[in-house]
């Protein structure tokens, strides 16, 4: 036991105790979290910053504001409904589509097909804060529903894949791509089966794939190798991340990306106590990277050369991987 | 420089809690365990006599200064007399008056007495004695006597043991046989060296005792000498000379008074039994400590009303169970609902015990979750559902108390003493999860909750540790401390090790 804590040291590994403690109590003062916690800040604040954002269809902070939900989907076909405060993908709904004979028939991501009342009962439930913490009265966003880049076709099954890049003092240093499975329910979390795909930092290739603490190199569901994907927009993807830094103000810092088909690299939220499983996914610690972070002396740079810092100093090519 | 805060709080927080328990421990004698029991030992004291026609005053000298003994209590048992103890100049005097009786009459005093190093017999320095007047010819003798010792002594304690030596000579010279002319008993003896000893100004008395065993019946006071040898009081033994007093020798009065006395009373008697007993060691050292006037008992747990210390004996084991929940979230990563859920569930098995608790607290929330289910589909909102939820949780209990009565199993009833709105949450957070990422991570929860509960319940109740922890509420602060290092504590986790694994192999 001592033996594989040992190992584990060694190989640089982050744990929880050590994340919350060195990481999030040092670098992530509370009075921040709010900008992150809650989701309707998070975009506007990230908007300010000229970041890409989902566009926002519409907020429900009321009961009584229920009745607006129609008006808000109005004719659209394809919407996500979340909490402002939600955490870990709770309360998240997300309609791709109508009933093609049934108009006022919803679609969701999983094939479900639901009526607008029952959209009216989640969104009250999202209202009265079933997904907030504490279980406080809670808004509910209505927001552009994200079409993937068809890059993920082959390694998703249905819902959203998402990148996650692990921005530590401003500097990205670790980033993974998350595919839903059959067995997550199309939600891209690691926890409930999603494929987790370590990137490299330098090239924005995908490198192995890790299902439930093992390497798969194929899609469960697809077949389709996970390896070797080239992520677009890389450059830009990483510029955004290392700007999560000013906008939310945190050190330590999850950013979660979606490459939308039309809009490009979208941010969909941040995150201030982000999972340490991206280290499985990337096969290695966090620690080694943080440390060469900690090292950097001199003023503050700007985000596109952290970026570009992150790029020269994480690749999966460099001395440290 | 946070980390040196911290490991200089916690260790002063150590080091008080260990302080004060040590003092308690070893000074006060407060005991470890709760079974502990110090011997004690009940001494009674029968009074009997003839009553005559007019009132009766009775006298009996009682133990004033008992070194190597402490008193737990004492009492007389005397119908229709009036109970008062004076201080004389011997020591305590117990004395019982009544007006008018007749018959055979029967006092009883009675003391209960423990074993207590510690006990102190400071007693006063007696001036030195004048010259006794001692008629001739026993007052050659005493001269003779007297300057034959002190030829052969150097101070009070030698010349004393030298005069034993030479009374109790087996060929006496003739001023002995002269001075032990008139003694019959060993009391007149003990008197005797007094006047000897007080003619060569030592100070000097009579004490009397019972050396202590179990179940003794008849028994009498044995004479013991005590000399002053102007620093401290020495014990001899009259007929040896040894300087010494008898194993559990309690010394009940000094003096030559006669030790009962009954004005209007006739064929008086005294009677010693002494029964040796067991008295529980915590009443002991609070009996210590008062005598002590120690701040810390005064403050303590134990001068609080029976029924607040009931509850705090439930609640000063709550850091426990919040001790074993750090361990268990920091140190193990097991996943549990709500931070203190698990202790608090401990807290409701204590009631049930540990399977039953188990059991029904399952059966409650599978059922509970059933018809949380049955409610989803009926769109209440959030608050209407919870309190539905919470309603049903009641009747659910009810119908299990009910029913398991009905069926003969008491322990069914216990169930109405869980914390019915714990239960509701537990549900409630537990259908949430069930919801949004599936049975299995729900199911983890729950068993991880009644996994820490389990061990929560298992801690707090074990009995030694309850005892020293109302007995040593100090000792909390030892726990605070390691808690406070606990919170920096930057180690993996016993999960994550698992976790993990992928990453620590090749």
């Amino acid at each position: 036991m001592l033996n594989a804590a040992r190992n584990l040291r060694k190989r640089g590994v982050l744990g929880v105790n050590e994340r919350n403690a060195q990481m999030i109590m040092k670098y992530n003062p509370r009075h921040l979290y709010p900008r992150v916690d809650n989701k309707v800040l998070t975009k506007e604040l990230a908007l300010t910053a000229g970041m890409a954002v989902p566009e926002l269809y519409g907020l429900i902070g009321h009961q009584s504001e229920l009745r607006n939900l129609s008006k808000i989907i109005g004719e659209r076909d394809s919407f996500v409904i979340k909490p402002a405060h939600g955490s870990g993908g709770d309360g998240i709904i997300v309609v791709t589509g109508r009933s093609a004979r049934k108009r006022e028939c919803f679609r969701l991501a999983s094939g479900v097909l639901v009526m607008e009342s029952e959209l009216q009962y989640h969104t009250s439930n999202v209202v009265g804060g079933q997904y907030s913490l504490g279980g406080n009265p809670d808004t509910a966003l209505v927001e552009y529903c994200v079409e993937f880049d068809p890059i993920f076709a082959e390694v998703s099954y249905q819902g959203v894949p998402d990148i996650r890049v692990i921005v530590y003092r401003g500097y990205p240093v670790m980033a993974m791509v998350r595919l839903p499975t059959r067995m997550s329910g199309g939600k891209a979390n690691l926890h409930q089966g999603a494929v987790g795909a370590g990137i490299d930092l330098g090239t924005g290739r995908t490198l192995g794939g890790v299902l439930d603490n093992a390497v798969v190199d194929e899609h469960p569901d697809t077949g389709a190798l996970i390896a070797g994907l080239q992520i677009p927009g890389w450059n830009f993807i990483l510029e955004s991340a290392a700007r999560g830094l000013e906008v939310t103000g945190l050190g330590y810092l999850g950013v979660d990306i979606v490459i939308d088909r039309h809009h490009g690299p979208l941010i969909l939220e941040m995150n201030a106590r982000p999972g340490l499983n991206i280290q499985i996914a990337n096969c290695m610690g966090l620690s080694g990277r943080i440390a060469r972070v900690d090292k950097i002396q001199g003023d503050a740079a700007a985000p596109d050369a952290r970026a570009k810092f992150a790029r020269r100093e994480f690749s999966a090519t460099s001395s440290l991987s | 420089m946070t980390m040196r805060y911290v490991y200089l709080l916690a260790a002063l927080l150590t080091a008080a809690g260990v302080s004060i328990f040590a003092y308690k421990w070893q000074v006060l004698g407060f005991p470890l365990t709760d079974d502990q029991e110090t011997p004690a030992w009940t001494v009674e004291t029968s009074v009997h006599f003839d009553a005559g026609p007019g009132p009766i005053k009775a006298s009996l000298q009682i133990p004033t200064l008992t070194p190597g003994f402490g008193t737990s209590e004492e009492y007389s048992v005397s119908r229709n007399y009036g109970f008062s103890v004076n201080y004389v100049s011997g020591g305590r005097q117990a004395q019982w008056t009544v007006r008018r009786t007749a018959g055979q009459q029967t006092l009883y005093y009675r003391i209960v007495v423990y074993e207590d190093r510690n006990s102190d017999s400071s007693d006063t320095t007696p001036p030195f004695p004048l010259p006794p007047v001692i008629n001739e010819p026993l007052k050659t003798a005493v001269d003779v006597i007297v300057n034959d010792v002190r030829e052969h002594s150097a101070d009070a304690a030698s010349f004393t043991a030298e005069l034993l030596r030479v009374v109790n000579s087996p060929s006496p010279a003739s001023s002995v046989d002269l001075l032990l002319a008139e003694v019959h008993s060993p009391l007149e003896f003990v008197k005797m060296m007094t006047t000897v000893l007080a003619a060569a100004r030592i100070p000097a008395r009579i004490i009397r005792g019972l050396e202590l065993q179990d179940r003794m019946r008849q028994t009498n006071l044995i004479p013991w000498l005590e000399i002053h040898d102007g620093v401290r009081w020495r014990f001899f033994d009259p007929r040896s000379g040894t300087e010494n007093l008898p194993n559990h020798f309690l010394i009940w009065c000094r003096g030559d008074d006669a030790l009962v006395q009954v004005d209007g009373g006739t064929n008086v008697e005294a009677r010693f039994a002494v029964q040796k007993n067991f008295i529980d060691s915590m009443a002991v050292a609070e009996q210590r400590a008062k005598v002590r006037q120690s701040a810390l008992v005064d403050f303590s747990l134990a001068s609080l009303p029976i029924q607040t210390q009931a509850v705090y004996s439930v609640l000063l084991m709550i850091p426990i169970g919040a001790l074993i929940m750090v361990l268990m979230r920091n140190l193990v990563g097991i996943d549990a609902f709500g931070t203190f859920m698990p202790v608090l569930i401990a807290l409701s098995f204590r009631e049930t015990q540990l399977f039953w608790g188990l059991v029904l607290f399952t059966l409650l929330v599978a059922l509970g979750l059933s018809i949380r289910f049955l409610l989803e589909r009926l769109r209440l909102l959030l608050v209407p559902r919870l309190s539905a939820v919470l309603i049903v949780v009641v009747l659910l209990m009810l119908v299990i108390s009910i029913v398991s009565h009905k069926m003969g199993m008491e322990t069914g009833l216990s169930v109405a003493l869980f914390p019915m709105v714990i239960i509701a949450m537990t549900i409630e957070r537990m259908s949430v999860v069930w919801e949004e990422r599936g049975p299995a991570d729900a199911i983890r929860g729950g068993t991880g909750s009644l996994v820490v509960a389990a061990v929560a319940y298992l801690a707090m109740g074990m009995n030694w540790l309850e005892h020293i922890i109302t007995s040593f509420p100090e000792l909390l602060l030892v726990v605070l401390a390691v808690v406070i290092l606990l919170g920096r504590y930057t180690g993996y986790r016993l999960t994550e090790l698992v976790r993990f694994k992928a990453l620590a192999g090749d």
